[in-house]
């Protein structure tokens, strides 16, 4: 549904958006991640037809959105960061404005405005202004106003920023049924989200797309994937380090805690290890008093964060 | 036809956000005030002893639109960029043009309310006198076409601007210049500093063209003025909010 392709963004002489291509087919949730200032943003106005494209082309259903803004913004419907919305209207009258503006008439608009009041739980604030809104259901008239004409592709500019956790988690639930049936792309910065939610993420960072994978693949180029933790009591943290470093499965230790004669410490394993690590560390320890032995899943945040930063990430929390 | 019910889609939704700030009826009041006041006391109504409109009245329309134009213009684009829904505004299946002209429309329509709320002034001319009604509608037309003028130049700095302050005294300085092209002391002074220049710079002023309609001359070259006004303006405006976009 959604196809972008070598899409560009230059502000002045920054490069807000360098070359990125993905494409997003129908029934699939993408998650779009990256630190502040990484380009996500950007790349959600472009592909909305907000801000016109400094090179590379976006096409939604098969319309560009240079070339045929109106025909391929039909299909969008949009949350902009932040949750704009008109202020001085009431909810009711707000979300009636949008669903005429995309063209929905008389008893169809009835039906479309009542439809979304209900999704996103609006029934109690809808003759409320909107200035006098709280944070949430602000947002939630925003997200509202972007899937009143049911569009075929939904761009998410941090869906669930401001939201409290049990909206969050409606929010999430609300997306992953919409994302059986519609192209979606989302932005967030909370990776647990991507888990809940995402058929497939993609990392951005500087303008440049760095990693793209479903959740399991991102997590599985995580250092900590198979990495062991050790906890042991009685025995100096070098003695401990040393005899791990013999174990011919591991590549690095590093010593977590060292406090009141208890010492913790993570080996992680080479290439290849897969899971085995565990018994090997386990028989490398076995004459020491073992309080905690466990094996590591990959991390999304570690994966995260040393892609973005490379040059601090190397120590795994 | 689709464009139109866009245009008046957006129309609609900005006359209502008039109406439910305090901005509509706050202008209303002060417009007529400054008006009947004008016209009453200052304007010498009375005293001229005559069943015109013209001097009392309408000669004080470009400066009270000098300041109460830019206050209904302002906040046109300022407040969208500044909240943001200007972003929701673009990206709807609608072009800027249609966004454009509807929240300019609305604005006018506004101040032809005002203006037809002076009825008062027209009854009272007609009761006391035999006034020639024909004129007093031309010069009507003219200075709700003026208004329209003022308004697109108000689009413009709104346009420019996320401050509503300074949108507004951006546009009330340029719509300054556009009185001051016309007015007299500024012309005499004019004609003995640069004689061949005063033509030209008198034909840029509204006070100019608003002559004509107030002596009941519906001149097409007047009127012509005035829309190339708004066109011009509107079309600045969606250059200019093409050029925030492209960043």
């Amino acid at each position: 549904m959604i196809k972008v392709q070598n899409l560009a963004k230059v502000f002045g002489t920054k490069r807000a958006v360098d070359d990125v291509s993905f494409s997003i087919n129908r029934g699939e949730v993408l998650g779009f991640l990256g630190p502040n200032g990484a380009g996500k943003s950007t790349t959600m106005r472009m592909i909305t037809g907000f801000l016109p494209p400094s090179a590379g082309s976006v096409t939604v259903g098969g319309f560009d959105i240079v070339e045929h803004p109106i025909e391929s913004r039909r299909l969008i419907g949009y949350l902009p960061e932040n949750a704009p919305a008109y202020t001085d209207m009431t909810v009711y009258g707000f979300l009636k404005f949008t669903a005429e503006i995309r063209g929905l008439r008389g008893e169809a608009r009835k039906q479309a405005v009542n439809r979304v009041v209900e999704m996103c739980f609006l029934g109690s604030v809808l003759h409320q202004s909107v200035e006098t809104l709280s944070k949430g259901y602000r947002h939630r008239t925003c997200f509202a106003q972007s899937i009143i004409h049911d569009p075929d592709v939904l761009v998410l500019d941090e869906p669930t920023d401001g939201l409290d956790p049990n909206q969050k988690h409606e929010v999430r639930q609300l997306i992953r049924r919409m994302g059986e049936k519609k192209a979606i792309i989302f932005s967030t910065h909370i990776l647990e989200e991507v888990d809940a939610v995402c058929s497939r993420a993609i990392i951005i960072d500087r303008g440049k797309i760095v990693a793209n994978g479903t959740p399991q693949e991102l997590r599985q180029k995580s250092e900590w994937a198979g990495a062991v933790t050790l906890r042991v009591k009685g025995v100096a943290s070098s003695t401990v380090t040393t005899k791990l470093y013999q174990v011919p499965l591991v590549k690095r230790v590093t010593v977590v805690d060292e406090k009141d004669g208890h010492v913790t410490v993570r080996a992680f394993p080479k290439g290849g290890a897969n899971g085995a690590l565990a018994q090997a560390v386990g028989e490398a320890a076995h004459e020491w008093q073992i309080e905690q032995l466990q094996a590591e899943e990959g991390r999304l945040d570690e994966v995260f964060r040393s892609i973005t930063m490379p040059d601090t990430a190397k120590e795994g929390a | 036809m689709n464009a139109w019910r866009n245009v008046w889609t957006i129309t609609k939704r900005e006359l209502g956000a008039y109406f439910t700030s305090p901005l509509a009826y706050v202008f209303i009041v002060i417009f007529l005030l400054l008006s009947g006041f004008f016209t009453f006391f200052v304007g010498g109504f009375f005293e001229r002893q005559e069943a015109s409109l013209v001097r009392p009245f309408f000669d004080w329309h470009p400066w009270f639109y000098l300041f109460l134009v830019p206050a209904v213009g302002m906040r046109l684009w300022a407040e969208e960029r500044r909240v943001g829904t200007i972003e929701l505004l673009l990206t709807m299946p609608i072009t800027a043009w249609q966004a454009i002209v509807g929240k300019f429309l609305a604005s006018w329509l506004f101040l032809a309310l005002a203006l037809v709320l002076t009825f008062p002034v027209v009854i009272t001319v007609n009761y006391l006198g035999h006034p020639d009604n024909g004129v007093i509608l031309t010069a009507y037309v003219g200075s709700w076409l003026m208004a329209g003028a003022y308004l697109a130049i108000s689009c413009i700095t709104s346009a420019l601007t996320r401050s509503q302050v300074v949108s507004f005294i951006i546009s009330l300085v340029v719509c300054l210049f556009l009185i001051l092209a016309g007015f007299p002391p500024v012309i005499n002074v004019l004609e003995q500093v640069a004689p061949r220049l005063t033509d030209l710079v008198t034909s840029f002023s509204v006070i100019t063209h608003f002559e004509g309609f107030q002596k009941g001359v519906l001149d097409s070259r007047d009127v012509l003025f005035f829309l190339s006004v708004i066109g011009f303006s509107l079309f600045t405006t969606s250059v200019i909010l093409r050029t925030h976009r492209a960043g």
